[in-house]
C-alpha cells in the first residue's frame, strides 16, 4: 500500500512539473492570453516566414493549428473549447457556417488591402458582399495525367475518362461532391444538380466508370500520381501545381465541359478571442508582397491582382492555373445544397464506392 | 472495512459510468434521430436496405478472413516460440512493430506494395512484374494481418506456456502420434488462448477504417468506413450511431459465442 501511494505521489509530482514547465516555456516565448492569435488552417498552407514576419511587425504571438478537412474543422469549432481567431474554410463550408451563426462579421475599414483582390473573386454567392470572408487562395478541380504513361494520348474532357484505354488507371478523390459533380458535368448538367433523376443518371454513368477506377483516395493522390502508381487523377489545381513540379511527365487540364471553381477564404469564427489581431492578420496577408511570397510557397492561385507583379511571368501566364475570364465564367461554385441533398449525394457516392467491377 | 473497500470502487465506478455507460446510451439515443432531429426508426430500417446490409456482410467476411489468416500463421508461430531458447527476445520482436504509429506503418506499405516498390522490383527479376498489389483485396488482408497478428500470437503463446508438459508426455506414453497428441491434447487445452486471440482480432477488424482507404483504395467498404463518413462528412449522426449500435451488438454476440463454447468444455 505504501508503495502504491509513493508511486501515486511521484506521478502527480511529474505531471505538475510538466505543467509548470509548459507554462514557463509559453511565458518565455511571449505567449499570454492578451496578445496571441490562434490560426486554424489547412496543413502546409502558409509560408512560415510570413508568420514570423507578422509576429515581428505587430508583436502578436501566433499559434498555428491545422486540419485536413472542412468537416473536421467545422466539427471542432462547433463543439467549442478552442479559441480559434482565424480559420480558412472553403466556399460551401462558409455558407454553412454563416447559416449556423458561426462567424463574426468583418469590419472592412480595418482591411484596407481588400482593394487588391480581383473583383471576379468578390461578392460571390456563398458570401454576398464578403460580409464574413476574404479570399485566400482559389483554384479549380481538373484532371492530372501522365503523358508518358498514356503514350501521348491527350485528355481534354471529363468524358475522355470513360475511354477503354484507361482501364484501371484512374485515381478518384474521396469526395461525394467532386465525383458526382464530375459525372454531372460529363452529362452536361450543373454540378449543383438536385433533380433525383439526373443524379441517378450520373450515378449510372459512374458505375460504367468503375473498371477504369484504380482507387478512391484522399491526399495520397498527389504521392500516387507523382510516383506513377496510376496515370490519371482527379485533383485540385493547387495540388496539381505541386506534383507537376515533382514529375515533369504530368500535365493538368480543366475539362472542357466545365468544372468546379473553389475558394478558401479567411474568416473569423465566433470562438475568436482576439478579433482585432485577426483583422490585422487578414490585412497583412492581403498585402501584395506578402500574398506573392505566400503564393510562391504554397503554389495555389492567388486572388490578389496586385501580387501578380511580384510573381514570375510564366506562372501568371499559365492558363492551367490562372485561367482567363472566358474559362472562369464557365466554372461553377459548389452551392450549399442543404442537408437533405448533401445526404442524398453521400448515399449515391457510397453506393458507387460499393459497386464492384 | 467493507465500507472502505466500497469507497475505493467509487473512482472507477464514476469512470465507468461517464466514459462507458453514458456514451453507449448516448449512441443508442442518437440512433433514433434523423438529420433533422426528428424521432424515427428509419435508421434501423435503412440498415436492412441492400446497401448497408451487404456492407455489413462484407465487413463480417473480411473480418473473418483476417482472423483465419492470423490464426493459421499465429498458432504455429506461438508453438515454435515456446520451443525456442530466447523466448523474451522473440516476443519482443513480435511486439515491437506495434509500438510504431499505425499511420506510419500504413504509409510505408503504400511504398512497399506500389507498382514501383520493392516487391514489384523483386518480382521483376523473375519477369513477373509489374503487377498491381496495392488497392486489391490481397493487400488489404496482408496489411490487416500484419497489424493484428501480435494480438493473436500473444494469448496463444501464454496458453501454450501454461500447458503442463507432463500431459503431452503422458499422451506420447499412451501411444499417441504427434498429430493425435496435438489434436486431442494440446489444441483443446490451448483453446482458451485461441478464443482470446480471435476476439482480439475479429472485433477490431469489423470496424477497420483508415486502411480501407489507404491500402484498399476504398474498394473495400466496411461498417467502420461508413460510420466515419456519417460522423465526419454527412453529419448524419443518427445513421452513424445506428451502425455503431449494430457493431456493438455484433461484438457482443461474437463474445457470447466464444465464451459459451468455453463453458461447455
Amino acid at each position: 500500500m505504501k508503495r502504491v501511494i509513493q508511486m501515486f505521489i511521484a506521478v502527480l509530482a511529474a505531471a505538475a512539473l510538466c505543467m509548470y514547465a509548459t507554462a514557463r516555456i509559453n511565458h518565455l516565448q511571449g505567449y499570454s492570453s492578451g496578445n496571441t492569435l490562434t490560426i486554424y488552417n489547412w496543413g502546409d498552407y502558409i509560408d512560415p516566414d510570413l508568420i514570423t514576419a507578422f509576429e515581428e511587425e505587430t508583436g502578436i504571438k501566433v499559434i498555428y493549428e491545422t486540419y485536413e478537412s472542412n468537416e473536421a474543422m467545422l466539427t471542432k469549432i462547433a463543439h467549442g473549447g478552442h479559441s480559434f481567431d482565424i480559420a480558412v474554410p472553403s466556399d460551401y463550408t462558409i455558407s454553412r457556417m454563416i447559416e449556423q451563426n458561426m462567424l463574426i462579421p468583418l469590419d472592412h475599414s480595418l482591411i484596407p488591402n481588400l482593394k487588391y483582390i480581383d473583383e471576379r473573386f468578390l461578392d460571390l454567392s456563398f458570401d454576398p458582399g464578403n460580409k464574413y470572408s476574404i479570399p485566400y487562395f482559389w483554384g479549380t478541380v481538373g484532371i492530372a495525367y501522365n503523358r508518358e504513361m498514356l503514350e501521348g494520348k491527350e485528355i481534354t474532357s471529363w468524358n475522355d475518362l470513360w475511354d477503354e484505354s484507361l482501364r484501371n488507371q484512374i485515381l478518384l478523390v474521396d469526395g461525394a461532391r467532386e465525383v458526382i459533380g464530375m459525372a454531372l458535368n460529363s452529362l452536361g448538367y450543373s454540378l449543383n444538380e438536385t433533380d433525383p433523376e439526373k443524379l441517378l443518371e450520373a450515378q449510372q454513368k459512374l458505375f460504367d466508370l468503375v473498371p477504369n477506377v484504380r482507387a478512391i483516395v484522399g491526399d495520397e493522390i498527389k504521392m500516387l500520381l507523382s510516383t506513377e502508381e496510376a496515370a490519371v487523377g482527379i485533383v485540385w489545381s493547387g495540388e496539381a501545381g505541386a506534383i507537376l513540379d515533382e514529375n515533369p511527365n504530368l500535365d493538368y487540364v480543366i475539362p472542357t465541359e466545365g468544372s468546379n471553381i473553389w475558394f478558401d477564404n479567411m474568416v473569423i469564427p465566433v470562438t475568436a478571442r482576439n478579433v482585432e489581431a485577426a483583422h490585422k492578420f487578414i490585412n497583412f496577408m492581403l498585402d501584395p508582397e506578402n500574398a506573392a511570397q505566400n503564393t510562391l510557397y504554397v503554389g495555389y492561385s492567388t486572388p490578389n491582382w496586385a501580387a501578380m507583379e511580384y510573381l514570375p511571368e510564366e506562372l501568371i501566364n499559365d492558363e492551367r492555373f490562372y485561367p482567363g475570364r472566358e474559362i472562369t465564367d464557365k466554372l461553377e461554385l459548389y452551392e450549399n445544397l442543404g442537408k437533405h441533398n448533401q445526404a442524398y449525394y453521400n448515399e449515391l457516392f457510397l453506393e458507387f464506392k460499393m459497386h464492384r467491377k | 472495512m467493507e465500507r472502505i473497500r466500497n469507497l475505493f470502487l467509487v473512482p472507477y465506478g464514476v469512470w465507468l459510468l461517464l466514459f462507458v455507460i453514458v456514451p453507449i446510451l448516448m449512441i443508442g439515443y442518437y440512433s433514433f434521430f434523423d438529420i433533422d432531429g426528428v424521432l424515427t426508426l428509419n435508421n434501423y430500417k435503412r440498415f436492412f436496405s441492400p446497401t448497408y446490409f451487404s456492407m455489413a456482410l462484407r465487413s463480417f467476411w473480411y473480418a473473418a478472413l483476417i482472423t483465419v489468416v492470423c490464426l493459421v500463421i499465429a498458432y504455429p508461430t506461438a508453438y515454435f516460440l515456446t520451443k525456442t531458447k530466447h523466448k523474451q527476445l522473440w516476443l519482443l520482436l513480435i511486439i515491437l512493430p506495434s509500438w510504431m504509429n499505425l499511420l506510419l506503418k500504413t504509409y510505408a506499405f503504400i511504398g512497399i506494395l506500389g507498382t514501383h516498390g520493392p516487391i514489384n522490383a523483386f518480382l521483376g527479376v523473375f519477369g513477373l512484374a509489374p503487377r498491381q498489389i496495392l488497392f486489391t483485396d490481397f493487400s488489404f488482408i496482408l496489411v490487416a494481418v500484419y497489424i493484428f497478428i501480435p494480438f493473436m500470437i500473444l494469448p496463444i503463446f501464454s496458453a501454450l506456456e501454461k500447458l503442463n508438459p507432463s500431459l503431452i508426455e503422458a499422451a506420447y506414453d499412451l501411444g499417441a502420434s504427434h498429430w493425435v497428441a496435438f489434436r486431442r491434447v494440446i489444441f483443446p487445452l490451448t483453446l482458451g488462448g485461441v478464443k482470446s486471440g480471435v476476439q482480439a482480432v475479429f472485433i477490431p477488424s469489423l470496424s477497420l477504417f483508415m486502411i480501407t482507404r489507404l491500402i484498399a483504395g476504398n474498394r473495400v467498404i466496411t461498417l467502420g468506413t461508413a460510420i466515419e463518413q456519417h460522423f465526419l462528412v454527412t453529419q448524419d449522426w443518427g445513421m452513424g450511431s445506428a451502425l455503431a449500435i449494430f457493431l456493438v451488438i455484433a461484438m457482443g454476440l461474437s463474445m457470447w459465442f466464444t465464451e459459451r463454447g468455453r463453458r461447455v468444455r
